[in-house]
């Protein structure tokens, strides 16, 4: 067990010869028939097999200690569970938020601009209708009077409708930014999951080998990234120093003279 | 003008180049990160950089040190357009020359506002 502290080896080398000397005693004792010298000896080799094995025990218990702590300084397991599990169930939550009020928001635009498709579709036709008994000369001058506003109408009507779908139509554009929005922050809980995954795969090695290596023991420096990070996301680790929203931005920016 | 979009989800890619059209700008290109975009601008006259920052690869803020320690390409005006939204993010993207900053989710109007400010400097010489 690499954990031994030197000399220990030697003392149980230099106990098992103090052992044998005595067992040897011992047979020289029973074979001259000295019952009495061979009573002590049993006992104290007796006393000295119960003081190994609390010195085995003893090295066992430092042994786990150390195994434990080195397992607890080294692995983000605990991190992970305290922390990063709680934050990556917030994550998935805004997950559902932001799909939920994108498809709301799509679902918002067509059903407002489909009554409206719908409805000039409908004009159109009957206007066309009347259109072509005007084209065949078949519409008196009252009807055609009719028409003439009809028309006008429409193309009123056609123009303020074309401008409301044209509006809900880049909504629906819009509103697709959820999922460059979601997937940044999925592919997070990606690498959270690889992260337990790794360290699952440690704690794994480690209870298999009792103790580390000494290189396993070094803490990752946690290294400052340009990656970046997705968007932040509230109620996880990215809540502090993160701007409110685009005027935050642009004051910041004209702060630093932009 | 030719604008380049770089962002890693097709979909941004996609909003942007559509209100790019609506705003009149009809020329532009897409790449998926800083590592193919910095050829395509090497190779290609763009005069406009739309970057996100979060991309595997090279990172937005990396391809505009790329671009500002470029002889060719340093003056090029480059809108930064990101879910990164720290703080000491945004200074360090001013610090390495972006001329624009938009945190997503943006407008329409955002991105026609910020453009317009950018060519605006950029007409002025300043």
């Amino acid at each position: 067990m690499g954990m031994d502290t030197p000399g220990v080896e030697e003392k149980e080398a230099e106990m098992r010869a103090r052992q044998l000397e005595r067992a040897r005693q011992l047979v020289a004792h029973m074979e001259s028939g000295d019952d009495d010298s061979a009573g002590r000896l049993i006992e104290e080799l007796g006393r000295m097999h119960e003081s190994l094995i609390f010195q085995e025990l003893g090295k066992l218990t430092r042994d786990l200690h150390e195994a434990l702590n080195a397992f607890r300084t080294d692995s983000r397991l605990s991190e992970i569970a305290e922390t990063d599990i709680p934050d990556a169930k917030e994550r998935l939550n805004y997950v559902v938020t932001l799909t939920e009020q994108s498809a709301h928001r799509t679902l918002n635009a067509v059903e407002e601009s489909l009554p409206m498709a719908e409805s000039l579709a409908g004009r159109a036709g009957e206007l066309s209708g009347v259109w072509e008994r005007f084209k065949a000369r078949e519409l008196s001058a009252e009807e055609f009077r009719q028409l003439s506003a009809d028309l006008g109408d429409f193309l009123n009507q056609t123009g303020r409708d074309a401008e409301v779908i044209r509006k809900n139509l880049s909504d629906v554009l819009m509103a697709q930014d959820f999922q460059d929005l979601t997937g940044q922050v999925i592919r997070r809980v990606i690498n959270l999951v690889h992260d337990v995954e790794q360290n699952l795969v440690g704690l794994v090695r480690i209870s298999g080998e009792r103790l580390s290596t000494p290189e396993q023991k070094k803490k990752k420096p946690k290294q400052k990234s340009n990656k970046g990070t997705g968007p932040a996301v509230p109620g996880t680790v990215d809540g502090s120093d993160v701007v409110s929203g685009q005027d935050d931005v642009d004051d910041l920016l004209s702060s630093l003279g932009f | 003008m030719k604008i380049l979009i770089v962002d890693d989800f097709s979909t941004m890619r996609r909003i942007i180049k559509n209100l790019l059209r609506d705003l009149g700008f009809n020329n532009t290109s897409e790449a998926d990160d800083g590592s193919t975009a910095l050829p395509m601008l090497q190779n290609g006259n763009f005069d406009f950089l739309i970057t996100d920052w979060n991309m595997p690869n090279m990172p937005g803020i990396d391809l505009l040190r790329a671009v500002r320690a470029d002889e060719k390409l340093k003056t090029m005006p480059v809108l930064l357009v990101t879910a990164e939204a720290k703080r000491d993010q945004i200074v360090e993207a001013a610090e390495a020359g972006v001329n624009g900053y938009i945190i997503k989710p943006f407008t329409a109007e955002t991105l026609r506002e910020k453009i317009e400010k950018i060519f605006e400097r950029v007409n002025a010489g300043g």
